[in-house]
């Protein structure tokens, strides 16, 4: 197998494929990318297939060395990358040769850079999944974030190696967004006109204690009216739950199952990409669309993944 | 013609690719019956485009694949298997019984539970293990099991501040709820003991100890038995 030597893991880098589905009754969740469209791009510019495990970084990227070379790509957020102290670019096929290292820094724009390997990185699964569940300590490598030291194997790959990059409409297309698009949470008739004003009117900053499972955010406070007793029932990915003293969260790829807590709304599919990439103090605002709308929009997306002009090379 | 069930069963978009099925809004028997009856059929019988399910007390989140389906699609789908509902065989429940080490180190929050309740801590584990209870559904994390229901005079509420983290096997209290902490986690339940069984094994076929349905009694163990079945 070629390894991958972890010489630095930065601030905290796992292995995530697009996620594990269907345990929900064991209370597994998905867990997975948090940005997957960055995740799915990367694969395609390596030649995998969208699924396959690459790392995902946060905030700060690690330095890897590659004794046997690799080719890679870069996606989501720019992370400051070099190549043997080089700067090499995002959203292109990288090759890399036997010896050489690629470092990556801070973040320059949102939360995630994803590096993909031709081949994917590999790891046993767990429940069909490589993806770290970083709570529970399940999946991933070793179930955890990676150290220093760790030793990565690289997948078989299918595809021979061709430079590729990704056409710069398709980046423009997926950038991320602060301005979230949502639909009513199932318990919205909790909330007296009063909150849903401030919801939809106000700015929203992203809470230092905001991590997989879920964004904390802070701003006008937006309490459901009292005397509603909530019965804990499933809880969706990107809802927008409210506790008791009325800030937001948004639940994100390691939420936990099941909540207690009435949901004033829900992220969009297509948007949940976008809070994958949201930062500490980033402000974010909140836009209600029906759901024909929220519909339409993913079969838009899913339809610019599928373009032939979407990769280049 | 509907059945109870059918008429009983109220559908709710939760998010663009998700929608609740709630059986009343109360945590009744029947309505936890009907929960688990439709988990099992749609488990026997799997709707293409259905991608996961998450149980609860009295109602079921479905999610699913919003390429291929939308929330009109799913309940013109779900209709028949709701009208078939009362045919649905469950299996007899599973009896499990979970040893527990009460008090001391483990069980951090046994005398101040006593004290709340102008109990002895012994009354409060005579409590505690005299009940059979029902594992809801599992949630929160991988393996938790919400068990129902807590002999009245054992209810109290959760830690106004939960602790950051609470030891695997940690045994808790909150509300008429009683749980087992299957990983070291943040949590705001009161602690009354530890097991050492584990409730979650990636490596073990069941992998989870619990699961929906099954009837849970705790038992009390000595220190010394604790460390002979945790090396065991």
């Amino acid at each position: 197998m070629t390894p991958i030597q972890v010489k630095s893991a930065g601030l905290l880098t796992t292995v995530q494929d697009l996620g594990r589905e269907g345990f929900g009754p064991m209370g597994v969740s998905a867990s997975g990318a948090a940005d997957p469209i960055a995740l799915r791009l990367g694969n395609r510019l390596v030649g995998n297939a969208d699924g396959a495990a690459g790392l995902e970084m946060t905030l700060l990227g690690g330095t890897f060395s590659f004794p046997h070379g690799a080719v890679v790509a870069l996606t989501g957020s720019d992370f400051a990358v070099t190549l043997d102290d080089v700067h090499v670019g995002l959203w292109t096929s990288i090759k890399i040769s036997p010896g050489q290292t690629l470092s990556l820094g801070h973040t320059r724009s949102g939360a995630r850079c994803y590096l993909c390997v031709r081949g994917g990185i590999s790891v046993e699964p767990f429940l069909g999944s490589a993806s770290t569940h970083i709570l529970s300590g399940l999946g991933g490598f070793e179930g955890r974030a990676l150290r220093k030291g760790d030793m990565l194997n690289i997948g078989p790959a299918t595809e021979s190696c061709r430079k590729r990059k990704l056409a710069q409409w398709a980046r423009e297309a997926f950038a991320p967004r602060k301005l979230l698009r949502v639909t009513p949470g199932p318990q919205v008739d909790w909330f007296p006109e009063s909150s849903l004003q401030s919801f939809y009117s106000g700015r929203y900053r992203v809470a230092e204690e905001s991590n997989r499972m879920g964004l904390r955010l802070e701003g006008s406070p937006i309490p459901a009216d009292s005397g509603g007793e909530m019965i804990t029932e499933g809880v969706s990915l990107g809802a927008i739950q409210v506790p008791e003293g009325g800030l937001p969260i948004i639940l994100s790829v390691e939420q936990q199952t099941t909540g207690g807590y009435p949901k004033i709304a829900n992220v969009i599919s297509v948007e949940l990409p976008s809070v994958g990439q949201l930062r500490p103090r980033d402000e974010i605002r909140f836009e209600l669309v029906d759901w024909d709308t929220a519909r339409r929009l993913l079969q838009e997306q899913e339809q610019l993944l599928a373009s032939k002009e979407l990769i280049l090379g | 013609m509907h059945t109870a069930a059918a008429e009983l069963a109220r559908f709710q978009p939760a998010s663009d690719q998700s929608l609740l099925v709630y059986f009343g809004q109360q945590i009744t028997p029947e309505a936890h019956q009907h929960v688990m009856r439709l988990l099992r059929l749609l488990g026997l019988e799997p709707v293409t485009g259905i991608r996961n399910l998450h149980p609860a007390y009295c109602s079921l989140l479905i999610q699913f694949d919003a390429l291929k389906l939308g929330h009109d699609d799913l309940k013109a789908i779900l209709r028949p298997y709701l009208d078939r509902l009362e045919d649905v065989h469950l299996p007899d429940p599973r009896r499990v019984e979970i040893p527990v080490c009460y008090g001391g180190e483990y069980g951090p929050d046994l005398n101040e539970v006593a004290a709340m309740h102008s109990m002895t801590p012994a009354q409060v584990i005579e409590l505690h293990t005299s009940a059979t209870y029902e594992v809801y559904f599992l949630g929160f994390v991988p393996g938790f099991a919400y068990l129902g229901e807590l002999p009245m005079a054992l209810v109290t509420p959760r830690l106004a501040t939960p602790r950051r983290r609470v030891p695997v096997g940690s045994v808790g209290i909150a509300g008429n709820q009683t749980g087992v902490y299957p990983f070291a986690t943040p949590g705001g339940w009161r602690l009354l003991g530890r097991t050492p069984t584990p409730m979650f094994q990636p490596n073990r076929s069941a992998m989870s100890l619990l699961s929906i349905g099954d009837r849970v009694r705790f038992t009390p163990i000595t220190q010394e038995q604790f460390a002979a079945l945790e090396n065991s």
